[in-house]
């Protein structure tokens, strides 16, 4: 006599989805994706509402025509893997990343100042978190080197470290930027890394020779841009209301005609009225030509002009599906589609994560202001309330706890009967405290449509896995957020 | 596994681990200190701590620590016959004689020694 003979089965936790007309499951605590056969999805349907005990369940089977030792297997399976569960079964905590968890990603803002003034600016705008008042406009090349020094220190054991150049404008500052690339680069190959650059900018203040110098060096660029002339017009204007469009397409053109090392992305802010997601990923994909487009809804406390509401966004996620379409097309072709929303979402899904925070934010990833003050994030750059410390005396452990401690998905309770939670694990920390003046609040306001993203994500990879499955091994290989 | 077809790296880690778990031990099996990378049993070896003149928790036959009285069903086992150590195993010479007659290789048979009820 076993033990096995006393256990009552009942479901676990997991999210059932179809893909390529076959049957999967996401494994929630654990992050992982099964396909699974008739006989699972019939034991499935069994035990769904009902509490069945395992000699029944056994007989049941045989009674359909499995073999008693067939029987026995699919039950041990669906057991180990934590499909059907019996007795208690307690959510297992997620357990804390290491206290010294070394560094990958620095972003590093040049500058806080910037030629545009985009009207929902997370810097500048309304729901603005900076204090920047007494603090250094420009990064200067101290602060900047420091800033190298520290990375390449705290990234003890990683191979690969990157800095993404941010503002502002990034490009107000342009002479440091060159500069920390070949300090950085000469660095960290004495010190046998490999290291490598990205920036954001608004392109206003591309030239060609800026250019020559970014492909030279294999940055990666991502450009803010919301679309097609009157959309970009609308809210990323100049100080005098002008908008922006005409300036930068001609350099936009310029950039991805002549960067050839890396791919360009956009990076589009949806706002009220800027919510025609296809118009604008034709524009920027097909017109312009960049090679992946990301779109995200504005970070807004929900009262502002600019903030999408609820029919707009419904309206944003049926475009949305409507392209993630065109994404598994493209991809059961074998062909990349540039929608990088997919793409991103894709990537973490090949290797299951399941995230004790949202983001790197404060653990593989730091930013820093011009002034060398530490924050979380980019987001963070400039808050003396968000603070991690400054870069002459290091990261402030204590403040790193608290920052951690509250972002993790542990404290936020609404989240644990979450399908989408090892991926959001909660959502943006900037984005939460926006809305509800704390880091480590559920972003509870995008929940019924990351989870509908999120099952749409898992359709598209479950038909890959199912159909063309060596696409997949591109994503391998890229990094997941 | 047979149902439940691996999608992506993380089912592929559970996967692993329950066909390795499969292997080490049956399906309600008792669990000891096998090594489960390893479950095919080594040869046993008596090295009972009589046979090394010493208390095997201190040194072994050889006078090193790498044959101490572990895995604990070996030592067990060994205790039965071999090993003055006074542990709470049935007596071989006057109650339970045969004990020990289904466990010829004690990494591979121990489950076979059961208890006794004098």
């Amino acid at each position: 006599m076993t033990a096995a003979d006393t256990r009552v089965y009942r479901l676990d936790e997991f999210h059932k989805f179809k893909g390529g007309e076959r049957s999967f499951l996401y494994l929630v605590p654990a992050g992982a994706i099964f396909e699974v056969d008739d006989a699972v999805a019939w034991i499935l349907d069994r035990l769904n509402g009902n509490e069945v005990p395992h000699d029944q369940l056994v007989d049941e089977l045989s009674a359909k025509g499995l073999l008693f030792g067939d029987a026995e297997e699919l039950i041990y399976e669906m057991r180990e893997a934590h499909v059907i569960a019996s007795g208690e079964t307690v959510l297992e905590p997620l357990e804390n990343p290491p206290a010294d968890f070394p560094l990958q990603s620095l972003v590093l803002n040049l500058t806080n100042q910037c030629n545009l003034s985009c009207h929902y600016c997370y810097e500048f705008g309304e729901d603005k978190v900076a204090t920047p008042a007494g603090k250094p406009k420009f990064m200067d090349l101290e602060t900047a080197r420091a800033s190298v020094e520290f990375l390449l220190e705290q990234s003890t054991g990683r191979r690969a470290v990157h800095i993404t150049f941010f503002g502002g404008e990034t490009l107000m500052n342009f002479p440091l930027l060159k500069n920390v690339v070949a300090y950085a680069t000469e660095r960290a190959a004495a010190l046998g890394k490999s290291i490598d650059f990205s920036l954001t900018t608004n392109a206003t203040l591309l030239t060609p020779a800026i250019i020559e110098f970014l492909s030279d060096n294999r940055i990666g660029v991502t450009v803010s841009m919301d679309g097609p002339k009157e959309m970009q017009d609308k809210l990323r204007v100049f100080s005098n209301g002008k908008g922006s469009y005409d300036i930068i397409e001609p350099k936009v053109r310029a950039l991805i005609q002549n960067h050839r090392t890396r791919p360009i992305t956009a990076r589009v802010t949806l706002t009220s009225g800027v919510t025609d997601v296809i118009r604008i990923y034709r524009h920027l994909k097909n017109d312009l030509g960049f090679h992946e487009i990301g779109f995200a809804p504005v970070t807004t406390s929900p009262n502002r002009l600019y903030a999408i509401n609820e029919r707009g966004m419904d309206s944003v996620l049926d475009q949305f599906h409507t392209l993630a379409q065109e994404w598994l097309e493209f991809a059961l072709r074998g062909e990349m589609h540039g929608f990088s929303n997919v793409s991103d979402t894709v990537a973490e899904l090949v290797q299951g994560v399941n995230k004790s925070h949202p983001c790197g934010a404060a653990l593989g990833l730091v930013g820093v202001g011009p002034s060398g003050d530490i924050a979380p994030c980019h987001r963070f750059v400039d808050s003396d309330t968000h603070s991690l410390g400054n870069i002459s005396t290091g990261i402030d452990r204590e403040k790193q706890q608290d920052f951690l401690g509250r972002g993790h998905i542990d404290t936020k309770y609404d989240c644990h009967s979450c399908f989408a939670r090892p991926l959001c694990a909660g959502g943006c920390h900037h984005e939460a405290f926006v809305r509800y003046g704390d880091t480590g609040h559920a972003n509870l306001h995008y929940c019924d449509w990351i989870r509908n993203w999120t099952n749409t994500c898992l359709e598209i990879y479950g038909a890959v896995s199912a159909q063309n499955p060596e696409f997949l091994r591109i994503f391998a290989e890229r990094k997941a957020a | 596994m047979k149902h439940l077809r691996a999608a992506n790296k993380k089912a592929r880690h559970i996967d692993d681990m329950i066909v390795m778990r499969k292997t080490a031990a049956p399906d309600g099996d008792v669990v000891a200190l096998q090594n489960p990378t390893q479950p095919q049993a080594r040869p046993h070896v008596p090295m009972g701590c009589t046979l090394s003149f010493s208390p095997g928790w201190e040194v072994d036959s050889a006078g090193g620590t790498a044959g101490l009285c572990q895995p604990v069903e070996r030592d067990i086992y060994d205790c039965y016959v071999t090993c003055f150590w006074p542990a709470q195993v049935p007596d071989h010479l006057n109650n339970s004689m045969d004990w020990a007659n289904k466990c010829a290789a004690a990494t591979k048979d121990w489950r076979n020694l059961d208890l006794v009820f004098p």
